[in-house]
């Protein structure tokens, strides 16, 4: 029986510690939604999701109730669009439709960010992932909850470098399109390499092809639990601060899993995977920057980041996969700018660049995240910075992303302000020189030589 | 059986416990366990209790002890006791 130092353990994590469940993701195919009639395409779609998804706001009310643990957010992720409106869609209008649709149905059933809208184009770009793509600056800023994701490269079928070099430019377009507020919109859209099927975070979450026909993801968070953890065996050897982060994973992902078998229970929808990020918000303490401080560093970025966040990242998995019975999504540290407190003091100290953030993003998960960069910044150069952070991704065997924000208009020394979880962004400088004939090339960048290993 | 784990935190007063008890039994609720601590001043309680008699849902059994929680000056939680198990328990 559970005794009265473990309850106030548990509860003071919930309290003062800031442990709470991210998200619950429901993950709904649309593939027997598929028509070649626009109209009954965007019924189809429309009513799939509010069939399926609607107790899902409830159930999350509910499992709060009982537990007691905050749940953050409830959402959807969906088959990628370009697959669903290949038949239907004739044009990026077309696409936008779909978008609709897809905000329509997520503000009826309640759940704050919907995600799908998205291409799989790591090796080729259909007419209709074309469409799609181009239909994204449009689509992200004529709806509200709507997130959208783009796979450039994998490693089996290499990068897509005309993907690559058309998202460049998409970028800017959605930058400027949302130019009176920030650029915001540009939040809302990913572009990775080796995508997962089970991503239950935003915004790159979509409904793999490979996946049943609705399934639950939950995401736990708990950067302020750990960096508590960590705080109390400071000077202590790295055997004993090793264990210290695994066991604190350990008991943060056992709550992930009960909430994911529990609303699967409540849903009736079988349970997918508990996803064992470390996800920062921009409420003090709830940082991951503030964890690597913790360990010992002056400021995120300083030398020994890299190490440090290897470190932090591999325990946190050691720890996580015991806890749960299925493991997925991402799975480790994210190291957005703007969410994270620790983060942007980082970069207002001068301590954190995007040449340090990219190369903490070679031993952690996710990758270059919401970073934002003066308004200015060439197509190419976005492309630059895309295809170097897919190119990660693509030799280490991971998972890698971009979410850049060249706020349009600003320039180094402003700053973005986007409120509430995604926090605000000091505009970062970006290395000025060109790479325009690299990536005006046109075709694909070769899988590397570990991708034969059939 | 449903157990739960109602935990009481706040500063130490008269009768915390006679309200939550008498609460209890009208639910009727039955207490399995009681653990308490007093703090520097600060009452810590822990019970783990039985609902599987009570006709009244978790949520609204967990809002009414809250709010007499209010009422006297504590905090007090209601929380299913798998939470608690699934993170200390193997």
């Amino acid at each position: 029986m559970v005794n009265l130092r473990e309850v106030r353990e548990t509860n003071k994590m919930i309290q003062q510690q800031n442990l709470d469940v991210r998200t619950i993701t429901l993950g709904i195919s649309l593939l027997d939604c598929i028509t070649d009639d626009l109209d009954k395409l965007n019924e189809n779609i429309y009513n799939k999701i509010t069939t399926t998804a609607k107790d899902l706001v409830e159930c999350g009310r509910k499992i709060e109730a009982e537990f007691g643990i905050p749940i953050v957010n409830k959402r959807i992720a969906l088959t990628p669009a370009a697959l669903v409106g290949g038949s239907a869609c004739k044009s990026s209008d077309d696409f936008v439709t779909i978008a609709k649709t897809m905000d329509r149905a997520a503000k009826d059933v309640g759940v704050n960010l919907i995600g799908g809208y998205s291409a799989l184009v790591s090796k080729g770009m259909t007419k209709a992932d074309e469409l799609l793509i181009r239909s994204i600056p449009k689509a992200l800023h004529e709806t509200d909850r709507v997130c959208s994701s783009v796979n450039l490269a994998s490693t089996r079928t290499g990068i897509n470098m005309d993907a690559v070099r058309l998202m460049g430019q998409i970028i800017l377009d959605v930058a400027e399109i949302s130019k009176e507020n920030d650029s915001a919109d540009c939040m809302k859209l990913v572009v990775f390499c080796n995508a997962p099927d089970d991503n239950p975070f935003m915004a790159g979450a979509f409904h793999g092809v490979t996946e049943a026909d609705a399934i639950i993801n939950v995401g736990v968070s708990g950067p302020g639990v750990v960096k508590e953890a960590v705080a109390k065996v400071r000077g202590e050897d790295f055997e004993v601060l090793c264990e210290t982060i695994k066991k604190t994973a350990f008991k943060v992902t056992r709550v992930g899993q009960l909430v994911a078998q529990e609303a699967s229970k409540m849903l009736n929808i079988p349970f997918g995977i508990v996803d064992l990020s470390l996800a920062p918000t921009p409420a003090v303490g709830d940082s991951v920057a503030d964890i690597l401080c913790e360990i010992g560093l002056e400021y995120a970025g300083a030398p020994g980041t890299t190490a440090a966040l290897a470190m932090l990242n591999d325990q946190v998995k050691k720890g996580g996969v015991m806890a749960s019975s299925y493991v997925g999504g991402l799975s480790g540290a994210f190291i957005p700018v703007s969410e994270d407190q620790g983060m942007i003091h980082a970069v207002e100290a001068g301590a954190m660049t995007l040449e340090k953030l990219e190369a903490m993003t070679c031993v952690c998960s996710v990758g270059l995240d919401m970073i934002a960069i003066p308004g200015d910044t060439k197509a190419t150069t976005i492309s630059g910075i895309i295809a170097d952070e897919m190119a990660i991704g693509m030799v280490n065997q991971k998972t890698t992303a971009a979410r850049l924000i060249p706020a349009y208009g600003k320039k180094v020394g402003d700053s973005v302000e986007f409120g509430g979880l995604f926090g605000y962004a000091p505009i970062m400088p970006v290395n000025p020189y060109s790479c325009d004939a690299f990536i005006n090339r046109t075709g694909r960048i070769p899988a590397p030589i570990h991708s034969f290993k059939n | 059986m449903q157990k739960s784990v109602i935990t009481v935190v706040g500063k130490d007063t008269v009768g915390i416990m006679a309200k939550v008890c008498t609460y209890l039994a009208n639910n009727r609720i039955n207490i399995e366990d009681i653990s308490q601590t007093i703090v520097q001043g600060y009452f810590n309680m822990m019970m783990i209790v039985d609902m599987e008699k009570t006709d009244k849902p978790f949520t609204d059994i967990a809002s009414e002890l809250a709010q007499i929680g209010e009422e006297i000056g504590v905090i007090i939680r209601c929380q299913r006791e798998e939470i608690f198990d699934q993170m200390h328990r193997l």
